[in-house]
């Protein structure tokens, strides 16, 4: 466990053992039911988790990064930790997936100030710390930019989509990644939030109290908004239709490229005798094969592991992607023609 | 494969292996790594443990093997199915293939082979005795090809010892035992890879995925970009040495890129893939459960060995793969196509009997390109 100052602890909280702080400061659960002061701290919860499930960053009452007055920071603290009692005690996990991935871009703010600190060396040692502890990430400072061995950005960097995080897209030098404070603590932001996540679904949900019913109902209510309705369409994506033209043509469609096509269908929900017939065509087609392929694939055969459709990543490696606008995105072709829609 | 072709094959590589047992090795901790093999005419055998020269050298010589492998992953349990064999990491490999090259030279070495009435012919859309659609094609690989595959394994080496900080010792180059070579890099932080981190390290090498704001040139304020430097590292140095080329030129390179615009510089960059980036085959790489052909071993494709390179700008492996023996043996060939081995020339034939020695009889058979008399 990493030891944090006063400071430390409001801005990162999820560090903090909860039930040992509570206890530190002399409070229990059971006063912010009764305690009028402390309501307020609840409300304040209750608000910290709203703005999260808005896809904004809650705003804290820290200035220039510390307590402005003495009991700012208790504050601070304490409606971390009751807005994780609350979405204990609520169990909807959308929420909590909402308010983990809010409060770790909160934290990489300060996370990213901290990193870049060439006045306070100690506060650039925690940040350092914090990332090589919680994602096991050896950080560097060389002049201006953090570097990372290679071995360990691909780690992380495997969790984006963007182009811009793609290896060959960052200056790479000597077995290391070199990046800024702000790409450092990006790249681990997924796996903090992860991290938060984890974190509260760890903790013992406590027992129900009159003052916590209010604000749990309402975030009931809230979640409501975020369930998604999904619309699809038949169509199948460009990837999947240049495997069947190119099977159709009778041309030679690369293991890879059939690896794609029979997963993609079975994914569908096709059966292996529906499949089978499409392989007709190839040069070297052989029923007895194919079908045994294909059972091995739906996991009916072998060690009954069924294989799934690649990612668009993986097709795109293979020069088997052929994208369209229409493709909108995705990273596995069975999301194609799969449109969410927020029930707002 | 006729029998009698089959039986010549399994005489020689059963010779060969007999004879050469001290080029024929197990890896580097072999109790950890699954081997396998295929027979000639025969399915793959696999999950397999050896854990010495020797149990190797008795496989090969009581079960004679077309093609023989060892994976580049060290497991647990070798032995277990592949969910069950407990993955510990696996070396990095690399492929490169002649025939990915997209060479020139290739359509004058290579013929079609018809599937059903083994007719051999130049490469058409069907065969021209029966029209069938369905046939191999059949590549005699050239010099071109060779000295084409050795650039590719120059421009990894580079990447390798450069970007990638490998050391020199921990990388080794050997030739595939037909058209490429194989590279493998062994104590290397990447040991531990998954299949999607060595999916991303192969995008890097062949230079793919690249966008235009890597370099400096922005989408939106386009004219605020900025062009890297001659003498910088990694892509942003090989990149401007490619457009901008000597530094007196620079200042004409960058108002052409300026005028071309952001879209025009990404198909810069698309052409410069083949040019800078090098061209592996990603699948192996990424694969980290495959098993590779065993250094040494023979490659039934071709009747060559898969050998060391030591020094790969005077590597011939014409000669120094063709390992086989000059016997005198009959064999009735089929091979439209002329070859060198060991410093002589054969072919073409046109469906004739002729007496050759045996490591290019070996070679046109496993071609297919000919049988025993």
């Amino acid at each position: 466990m990493i030891n944090l100052g006063q400071d430390e602890i409001a801005k990162y909280p999820f560090l903090a053992d909860a039930g040992q702080y509570l206890k530190d400061k002399g409070f229990t659960l059971e006063q912010f039911d009764t305690d009028p002061d402390l309501k307020l701290i609840v409300e304040k919860a209750y608000h910290r988790i709203e703005v999260a499930a808005d896809g904004k960053i809650y705003k804290s009452d820290l200035i220039d990064d510390k307590a402005g007055k003495d009991a700012t920071l208790p504050r601070e603290v304490f409606s971390f930790l009751i807005a994780v009692v609350l979405l204990k005690l609520c169990g909807i996990s959308s929420l909590i997936q909402r308010f983990s991935l809010a409060e770790a871009r909160r934290a990489e703010k300060y996370l990213e100030k901290d990193l870049a600190n060439l006045s306070d060396k100690t506060k650039e040692e925690l940040a350092v710390r914090i990332i090589r502890e919680l994602f096991s990430l050896t950080v560097y400072k060389q002049n201006d930019y953090f570097a990372i061995p290679i071995e360990d950005y691909l780690k992380h960097s495997i969790n984006f989509h963007e182009r811009e995080w793609k290896l060959v897209n960052r200056h790479v030098e000597n077995g290391m990644v070199y990046l800024t404070s702000h790409e450092t603590v990006r790249l681990v932001r997924k796996e903090l939030s992860g991290y938060i996540t984890s974190k509260i679904h760890s903790i013992h949900t406590p027992q129900m109290s009159n003052g916590f019913k209010k604000p749990v109902e309402k975030l009931t209510t809230l979640a409501k908004k975020f369930s998604t309705q999904t619309i699809s369409s038949t169509e199948y994506p460009p990837c999947i239709k240049h495997a069947i033209e190119v099977l159709e043509k009778g041309e030679n469609l690369p293991h890879s490229g059939r690896f794609l096509l029979a997963t993609f269908l079975l994914g569908k929900g096709q059966t292996v005798e529906q499949i089978a017939p499409l392989f007709k065509n190839a040069p070297d087609y052989n029923e007895k094969v194919t079908l045994y392929q294909l059972n091995h694939l739906a996991g009916s055969v072998g060690n009954a592991t069924k294989y799934s459709c690649p990612s668009c990543d993986k097709v795109k490696s293979q020069n088997l992607c052929f994208a369209i606008p229409e493709c909108d995105n995705i990273i596995n072709p069975l999301q194609f023609g799969k449109k969410k829609t927020l029930n707002v | 494969m006729y029998e009698s072709d089959q039986r010549l094959l399994e005489e020689s590589f059963k010779k060969y292996y007999f004879n050469n047992f001290d080029l024929i090795h197990v890896p580097d901790k072999p109790s950890e790594r699954e081997f396998g093999y295929q027979k000639f005419n025969g399915g793959m055998n696999r999950h397999i443990s050896l854990k010495s020269d020797k149990e190797l050298h008795l496989l090969l010589i009581t079960n004679i093997p077309s093609d023989v492998y060892c994976s580049n992953a060290y497991y647990l349990f070798p032995t277990l199915p592949m969910s069950e064999k407990d993955w510990k990491g696996a070396d990095l490999i690399f492929d490169i293939d002649s025939k990915d090259l997209n060479l020139n030279c290739r359509k004058e070495h290579t013929c079609a082979k018809c599937l059903s009435c083994n007719s051999i012919f130049q490469i058409q859309s069907s065969c021209p005795k029966c029209n069938s659609t369905k046939f191999d094609a059949k590549s005699l690989t050239c010099n071109t090809c060779i000295s084409s595959a050795k650039d590719e394994v120059t421009k990894l080496y580079d990447i390798l010892t450069n970007d990638l900080a490998i050391e020199e010792e921990n990388i080794q180059v050997y030739f595939s035992g037909n058209e490429g070579f194989h590279i493998y890099i062994t104590n290397s932080p990447y040991q531990q890879l998954s299949s999607r981190e060595r999916a991303e390290l192969a995008d890097y090498i062949m230079f793919r995925g690249v966008i235009p704001e890597t370099f400096g040139i922005k989408k939106f304020n386009f004219e605020k970009s900025s062009f890297p430097e001659l003498n910088e590292k990694g892509w942003r140095g090989k990149v401007a040495k490619q457009i901008i080329g000597a530094k007196s030129k620079k200042p004409k390179a960058i108002r052409e890129v300026i005028s071309g615009g952001y879209t025009m510089f990404q198909k810069k960059l698309d052409n410069l893939k083949d040019i800078i980036g090098t061209r592996i085959d990603p699948n192996v790489t990424m694969d980290v459960h495959r098993i590779f052909r065993l250094a040494g071993s023979l490659n039934s494709k071709s009747g060559f060995s898969k050998v060391l390179c030591k020094n790969i700008e005077k590597f011939n492996p014409f000669t120094d793969a063709c390992l086989l023996d000059d016997e005198t043996i009959e064999i009735k060939a089929n091979c439209p196509i002329q070859f060198k081995l060991k410093n002589r020339k054969f072919g073409p034939y046109n469906d004739e009997k002729i007496s050759v020695p045996k490591y290019a009889a070996v070679y046109m058979i496993c071609k297919g390109l000919a049988s025993t008399a």
